[in-house]
């Protein structure tokens, strides 16, 4: 994820300025996943970190664990819970077409939750959001199982796993585009139907579309889905499955009754890996619907184009609110502790 | 009460590949008879054992279970029920979920097969722990559950994949007590996977040694330990010493052994001149005495001396053997005491030397 993700941030830093990379960048994307780390490696220096400093001189050993915690704690520090404290303070500040003004409004919320708009595109994007889950997971599961169960060899398992991620190896922005030249008017799909005599004209909803929207999605999130499940799925112990046969389990029973309640933790990491990169995408939303399709992030560009950051400041953080929600709600119907 | 089927296995193989893990073996296993498979790793117990729940295919010949060849029925259809070495307890289920397990398979609605789950959890005393999860048990508990799963479908054959293993010592006793126990109030057959020979006298009504996919010996407990069929079986069950040598003369029945070195002894058997022969004596049947005839002891030197607490264990070298061990009470060491590096005349009486056989092939 996070090697992806700083490939392509040349490309991304090309289309906007510093504090909109940092916005998506850091803010969204990598939320849940930063998130996780700052608690599993700063919450408890965080809480002590006075009180271990003091001590230091007569306890080495606290002084040596808080320094070895300390390039972590700085690095998060910079640039995770820095860049978002500056959002949400900047998320009160006033603004007009020349200049942000420091101040304390609730304003742009009100503007934000106030307006139609915004409801309608949250709805938007929540939509693409839910298609493109229900999709990568059944899709997910379904590649993970065939790797985990059906091919015998390890070796095989991991040569095919590996072709898995092959589209990964160009930037999410090349495979997008090489969709257009299929769906498009007179793309792959189309002629192909038409000289089969399938359609008699090119079919319009294929590109720039909803449709095309959920596909992009969907081909760019779905070995997200792949990979946390195939390693719970890994982890299962085989016997399992034949205890499940020794009692009377046919193969729809062992994978209803066994395989799927197992593999529930890698089917919420998967989870929240989709839904917290779609509910912050605006690339795909605004590619793949050429522009008729609107995405809350993509809400956000705009704002940052018009220059009403305190706008665009206040909608990442009702946006981060919703998105926290959502981890909390998977969370919440699945214990993935034991997987971590 | 269940009613138990007789296992029947004929002339079975399995071929992994190019490797034969089990070797056109033949055997009967009495209806409600304790039979445990006992053998080192690799020798083909546990493939045999998986052919006869179904979890492994047979490359040749039949297994019939009361009377029902059963060699295509998958493991569900055929009366038997197996409990895995690690127990293989469902984690995400509780207890209840995970005896109830095989009903909820058939369809029996949920709060039946919950009463009949909790039932034989109450049988296994293990009712106080119900509504747990498989990972907060102890082994010796999760192994009661898994009893508890195997047997509520009421088994005509109980199979055991090295039940023991997973538990300390102590524990490992204390259950094997149980499982016989268990064995006997149910009356069904048990088949029990296991590499301790201890444990295998304990508990089988008949003992099937295994070794190289091949049945070395299948006899009660007793027969395989007084009269080992094999040099395999009787270094295998322990407490005997194993000489190899060549037949030399046979006089009356008595067949006189002649070991490389150079030493002969005697043996009741009947065999032919030149051909090779092994010939087993118990550890515990050897005398620290002179003897009269020499062919049946020889003089060697103490190379190490084990206290035991009731007994006390000598290793001896002399006439071909590097290790050759003696058993005696206590009383009868400390009565006459050696030391490492001492002379001592071993001896022994005819009756307690054993022909020991290859396997038929």
């Amino acid at each position: 994820m996070r090697v992806r993700h700083e490939s392509s941030l040349p490309l991304r830093e090309g289309w906007g300025g510093v504090f909109r990379l940092l916005l998506h960048h850091r803010g969204f994307r990598n939320l849940p996943e930063g998130r996780q780390m700052a608690m599993i490696a700063s919450t408890e220096p965080n809480e002590r970190i006075g009180r271990g400093r003091s001590r230091g001189l007569r306890l080495p050993f606290a002084a040596i664990c808080y320094l070895q915690a300390t390039p972590l704690l700085l690095i998060l520090g910079f640039f995770f819970i820095l860049p978002i404290l500056m959002i949400i303070v900047v998320s009160f500040w006033d603004y007009d077409f020349a200049g942000l003004y420091p101040d304390f409004l609730t304003m742009n919320y009100t503007d934000t939750l106030g307006s139609w708009v915004t409801w309608k595109t949250y709805l938007n994007t929540l939509k693409f959001t839910v298609l493109t889950w229900a999709l990568t997971l059944v899709i997910g599961f379904g590649v993970a199982y065939f790797l985990a169960f059906h091919i015998r060899t390890t070796t095989m398992q991991m040569v095919l796993f590996l072709v898995c991620t092959v589209p990964f190896l160009t930037s999410n922005i090349v495979r997008m585009i090489s969709w257009i030249p299929v769906l498009g008017r007179n793309g792959l799909v189309n002629s192909a139907l038409i000289k089969l005599g399938i359609v008699p004209e090119p079919i319009e909803w294929l590109l720039y579309s909803d449709f095309a929207v959920v596909l992009a999605l969907v081909h760019l999130n779905t070995l997200f889905m792949v990979t946390p499940i195939f390693n719970t799925l890994m982890r299962i112990d085989r016997s399992l499955i034949e205890a499940a046969r020794d009692c009377g389990a046919s193969d729809w029973q062992v994978l209803w009754n066994v395989i799927l309640p197992l593999a529930k933790p890698g089917m919420a990491i998967g989870s929240i890996f989709v839904v917290t990169l779609v509910m912050a995408d605006f690339s795909t939303v605004q590619v793949m619907s050429g522009g008729q399709s609107a995405s809350v992030a993509l809400m956000m560009k705009n704002q940052m184009s018009l220059l009403q950051y305190p706008a665009a400041a206040a909608n990442a953080v009702v946006l981060l609110f919703v998105v926290l929600l959502m981890v909390a709600a998977i969370l919440r119907v699945v214990d993935i502790r034991k997987e971590l | 009460m269940p009613k138990a089927a007789e296992i029947d296995i004929a002339s079975v193989s399995k071929v992994y590949g190019t490797s034969t893990a089990v070797d056109t073996i033949s055997l009967k296993i009495p209806a409600g008879s304790y039979c445990c498979f006992l053998g080192p790793s690799g020798c083909g117990k546990t493939s045999t054992l998986r052919m006869i729940a179904g979890h492994e295919g047979i490359t040749a010949g039949d297994i019939r279970l009361g009377g029902t060849i059963v060699t295509d029925f998958p493991p569900a259809r055929r009366g038997t029920a197996m409990m895995f070495q690690s127990y293989a307890l469902f984690p995400h289920l509780d207890l209840v979920d995970n005896v109830a397990f095989s009903l909820k398979m058939k369809g029996v609605a949920r709060d039946e097969r919950r009463a009949k789950a909790l039932e034989m959890l109450t049988l296994m005393q293990m009712e106080a722990y119900a509504a747990r999860r498989p990972s907060q048990l102890s082994g010796g508990q999760q192994q009661r559950v898994a009893l508890a799963r195997a047997l509520i479908t009421n088994p005509e054959a109980l199979l055991l994949d090295e039940p023991l293993s997973a538990l300390d010592p102590f524990l490992k006793i204390r259950m094997r007590a149980e499982l016989k126990k268990l064995q006997k109030s149910l009356g069904i057959t048990f088949v029990h996977v296991t590499h301790s020979q201890e444990e295998a006298m304990a508990l089988a009504d008949l003992i099937v040694v295994m070794n190289n996919g091949r049945i070395e010996q299948a006899a009660a407990p007793r027969t395989v330990f007084e009269k080992p069929a094999t040099a395999f079986v009787a270094r295998f069950m322990g407490d005997h010493n194993v000489i190899s040598g060549r037949v030399t003369s046979i006089e009356d029945g008595i067949v006189s052994v002649t070991v490389p070195q150079g030493h002969t002894f005697k043996v009741r058997d009947i065999a032919e001149i030149g051909k090779p022969i092994d010939i087993g004596i118990r550890t515990d049947r050897v005398r620290l005495e002179r003897t009269s005839d020499k062919s049946l002891g020889f003089e060697g030197i103490v190379s190490n001396i084990e206290y035991r607490g009731a007994s006390v264990k000598i290793a001896v070298i002399g006439a071909g053997s590097e290790d050759f061990t003696v058993v005696i009470s206590d009383g009868d060491y400390f009565r006459k005491p050696v030391a490492t590096g001492d002379a001592v005349s071993l001896s022994w009486a005819l009756e307690d030397v054993i022909p020991l056989g290859l396997v038929s092939a």
